[in-house]
């Protein structure tokens, strides 16, 4: 192996096999459009139902984007920027949302507002859902950039305004364009949101096609589609994201001056209060109105045993995906080459493919050829490994190119074998990234969806499919307590998080 | 410094999970003995056996590989792929097993979902049982071979013509097609004198149905077989024209009862769950039964069938035996408001209408195809 000098066949081989994985969805969309052959194609694909979708589906995406990216901005301005007040109370509470899935902030909106729906209501929750996704990194470049471009701006004559379009806001594009496009992927991806919201997107076709045939030609064709949208956005801010900024050294990190916002205070917190109590107020307030209804009927047996499911089913997946991803992050950042980076890569596109697309893929691929882990836990594992993998690796790697390859080199050099060097050098030193990468992992499989509803073993009950099953028959009552639970699991996780990104960002 | 953040994080789940239980440990024994008599109760009726257990409520990064192996497929369970609603088979399954000393796991999916994942399954299907809300997910099936006679004396418990001549499933309960409306916005006399009515440019934007479900889908079934494929289609062009597409018959009714719409195609069962328990949904509506043979009077049959590739016939077999038994119906009569096929009546749903007298076309159930339906469907683009 000499494409990877000195590096452990292991890694190689695992990071290969991983790679080879998460490359399964999208030779399943290939195969299927080969299966189907042109003439059936072209008539599934090519029909008014797909334009309509498409137009549902990409208005909706475009709006959200965008709508996350302007409130994201704003209120990363707000907390980081300005003297607005209680800066330091706005700035958790802006980040919670991310701790209540979008199907709670769904069933929160239509049980306060219930003619809420079509594409403004649509809009409206994937904006309340996402914007922190904005919010993060463009406050985090917010904090990181330094003041003296901005005061060499004011010096030159340019207004405030003018400086913040010319100056602040080239420096947050690639924040702003990836946690852009992170919100895309989620909406394109989002399922359980609009599941009472009369708003038809791909993913609720293509589940109403798995509902009315299983696994069809005519699913897997919307599916085509939808996976193609997908890859579009992500070559769009590959194209985009190389901004414009350019400099020697790093500049001196220090406070930014604060704006002060004087008689603006008014409309800032108020704007604020709105944004807290649409996004976290509404939802929360729903969930404990239906809990006071339900009294003490509603916390059964079967919302434990799912609790429990969930969480198990979540550490299981935090576990797996962030071992498996450690050896192609490793790759990555120590024994950088063609060969990984193609690896990395293909790990990031095929984490673009929705879980829908993925549930579908695994169900066909296991019911037909490989029997023995169809609907076991083998499978639903797989599926979050595909799905989870890109997290991971994004956190791995940022832990271990923070960890000196110098100390490493010292350990073998002092004789201690490879095998040791990484169990007590690297790991540890890489662990406040695995442990992010475990935690982004956990909180995402706990509320995942639709590949559990599709793949998981009988019997196997979560928060979020039980959740699903009684928000769908309208029994808001009866879905309260596993929306509740929903939360109370994600709200710590969230927050570690937040600390971690701070402790990162060097705060 | 991880490791503390970590110890936190640890410590915050081990607290909030310590709370929550304390909450439940007295709540968990109030859900079992509540009794479930509305939809919005239903959880209890859905709820297993037992109440939780302390220890093993708390959410610890340790448990995660021995409840992957208490939740594996238990290979003694009766396996039914459950297309019905689930605390109406989730009922029947702890009734039978309480009695029987059998265990009875369900995967839940919807009527063609399932009966195509069968087929896909093959004679390698994990399943025994398989129930539906409507009888053309069981003729999927039928037709790939792969179900098992059922037994005599089950089918001849249940009246002839809610089972097909062929003795593969049995009828276990029935549904009828109804229009809900909202009296303000409709008078009796601007109501649809048929389904096929419905079709009329007048209609515009005026009716709602959930296209995607199984229950619409086998209504389309009836019709096709009724009227034939021509005229399905062309009523389907204009629906796709006229309509408003919700996802669910409950959110159709919910959106009725708001006002959003006019009205909506449903099963009569949900209208009745929702007036028996809050009426939170259904309370500003009314429903109409079109009667006269029509179309829109269709009454559907769920079926229940036992897998010829199953290893626990006998145990099938019994079960079947109960579900179409007084005490297996009454369960139908208590938990939904399905007509139980033997029109079974209890305090519960003594306020339906008599099934004998809703005049509905004379549909062979076994004869209901779902294939060609979802097609026609996807062409004119309501799927």
């Amino acid at each position: 192996m000499s494409l990877f000098r000195g590096a452990p066949p292991v890694f190689v081989v695992l990071a290969a096999a991983v790679a080879l994985l998460s490359l399964v969805p999208v030779a399943f969309i290939v195969q299927s459009l080969v299966q189907a052959g042109p003439a059936r194609a072209k008539a599934l694909i090519w029909r008014p139902r797909v334009g309509e979708l498409l137009l549902n589906t990409g208005l909706l995406t475009v709006l959200s984007m965008a709508a996350c990216a302007v409130l994201g901005t704003a209120c990363a301005f707000l907390i980081e920027r300005t003297t607005v007040p209680g800066a330091r109370f706005w700035a958790p509470m802006l980040v919670t949302p991310l701790a209540v899935p979008a199907f709670v902030t769904s069933y929160g909106w239509v049980s306060v507002v219930p003619g809420i729906d079509g594409l403004f209501g649509a809009t409206l929750i994937m904006t309340l859902a996402y914007f922190p996704l904005v919010l993060l990194p463009v406050a985090g470049a917010l904090r990181g950039t330094d003041p003296a471009w901005e005061e060499q701006a004011r010096s030159l004559g340019l207004g405030p305004v003018r400086t913040f379009r010319r100056v602040t806001l080239p420096q947050l594009r690639p924040a702003l364009l990836g946690g852009s496009l992170l919100v895309g992927l989620h909406t394109l991806a989002e399922f359980g949101a609009f599941q009472n919201l009369g708003f038809s997107t791909f993913t609720t076709a293509i589940y109403e096609q798995y509902q009315s045939t299983f696994a069809s030609t005519a699913g897997n064709m919307l599916a085509v589609v939808l996976v193609v949208c997908c890859l579009v956005l992500v070559a769009a801010e590959f194209g985009l994201g190389r901004g414009p900024v350019a400099r020697t050294g790093s500049g001196s990190p220090r406070p930014h001056r604060r704006v002060s916002l004087g008689w603006w205070n008014i409309p800032a917190v108020s704007g604020l209060v709105a944004v807290v109590g649409a996004a976290l107020g509404v939802p929360v307030s729903s969930v404990v109105h239906w809990l006071v209804l339900g009294g003490r009927a509603v916390w059964t047996s079967t919302l434990w045993d799912s609790a429990v499911s969930t969480v198990a089913l979540a550490a299981g997946a935090a576990l797996f995906t962030t071992a498996l991803a450690f050896p192609a992050a490793y790759l990555a950042v120590r024994h950088r080459g063609r060969v990984s980076a193609v690896a990395e890569r293909v790990s990031y596109v095929a984490g673009a493919v929705p879980s829908l697309v993925v549930g579908l893929a695994l169900v066909t691929l296991t019911v037909h050829y490989v029997k023995p882990i169809y609907q076991t836990y083998v499978t639903l594992f797989i599926a979050y490994v595909v799905l989870l993998l890109p997290r991971a690796l994004v956190s791995i790697r940022s832990g271990l190119t923070q960890s000196r390859v110098e100390l490493e080199e010292a350990s073998r050099a002092l004789g201690k074998s490879r095998l040791v060097t990484l169990a007590r050098i690297t790991v540890p030193l890489a662990s406040p990234g695995l442990a992010v990468a475990a935690t982004l992992v956990f909180l995402a499989a706990a509320t995942e969806l639709t590949a559990t509803l599709m793949l998981g073993p009988t019997g196997l009950r979560t928060l979020s499919t039980r959740f699903w099953s009684l928000s769908g028959s309208i029994d808001y009552v009866a879905a309260a307590p596993y929306a509740a639970l929903l939360i109370v699991i994600s709200l710590p996780v969230t927050f570690f998080l937040l600390q971690q990104s701070r402790r990162a960002a060097g705060r | 410094m991880s490791s503390r953040s970590t110890n936190r994080l640890a410590c915050a789940l081990l607290a909030a999970g310590a709370v929550i239980l304390s909450a439940c440990g007295s709540a968990g024994s109030a859900a079992s003995s509540s009794s479930s008599t509305s939809n919005s109760s239903s959880t209890s009726a859905a709820s297993a056996d037992g109440s939780p257990t302390p220890g093993s409520a708390t959410p610890t990064s340790s448990a995660p590989v021995t409840t992957a192996a208490e939740e594996k497929l238990d290979p003694t369970a009766l396996v039914v792929y459950n297309a019905q609603h689930e605390n109406l088979t989730q009922a029947w399954a702890d009734e039978f097993g309480k009695a029987n000393n059998v265990k009875v796991q369900l995967r839940n999916g919807s009527d063609l979902e399932m009966a195509n994942q069968i087929v896909a399954e093959g004679t390698a299907s994990p399943a025994d049982v398989f129930i539906t809300e409507n009888s053309p997910g069981m003729n999927i099936v039928e037709k790939a071979e792969l179900f098992q006679n059922v037994d005599k004396a089950t089918l001849s418990a249940v009246p002839a013509q809610y089972s097909p001549t062929t003795g593969k499933w049995v009828g276990v309960a029935a549904r009828s097609t109804v229009f809900v409306y909202n009296p303000a916005k409709l008078t009796e006399g601007q109501l649809p004198k048929s389904l096929m009515d419905l079709a009329d440019p007048s209609w515009k934007g005026r009716w709602a149905a959930s296209p995607g479900g199984a229950d619409f889908q086998a209504i389309v079934s009836a019709m096709y077989e009724l009227e034939g494929a021509d005229a399905t289609k062309a009523w389907l062009t204009s629906m796709k024209e006229n309509f408003k597409a919700y996802k669910g018959n409950t959110t159709v009714m919910k959106a009725v009862n708001a006002g959003e719409i006019d009205g909506g195609v449903i099963y009569h069962y949900y209208w009745y769950g929702d007036q028996a328990g809050t009426k939170e949904n259904s309370k500003n509506t009314k429903l109409l039964f079109f009667g006269k043979q029509d179309p829109g009077a269709f009454v559907s049959v769920s079926g229940a069938g036992i897998l010829a590739s199953s290893k626990k016939k006998d145990v099938a077999q019994k079960f079947l035996r109960f579900v179409v038994s007084k005490q297996g119906q009454e369960i139908v009569a208590n938990n939904v408001f399905e007509y139980p096929v033997l029109d079974t009546r209890t305090e519960t749903n003594r306020s339906l209408a008599p099934l004998a007298g809703l005049d509905a076309p004379q549909v062979d159930p076994a004869t209901l195809n779902s294939s060609q339906v979802v097609d026609l469907m996807t062409e004119v683009g309501l799927l």
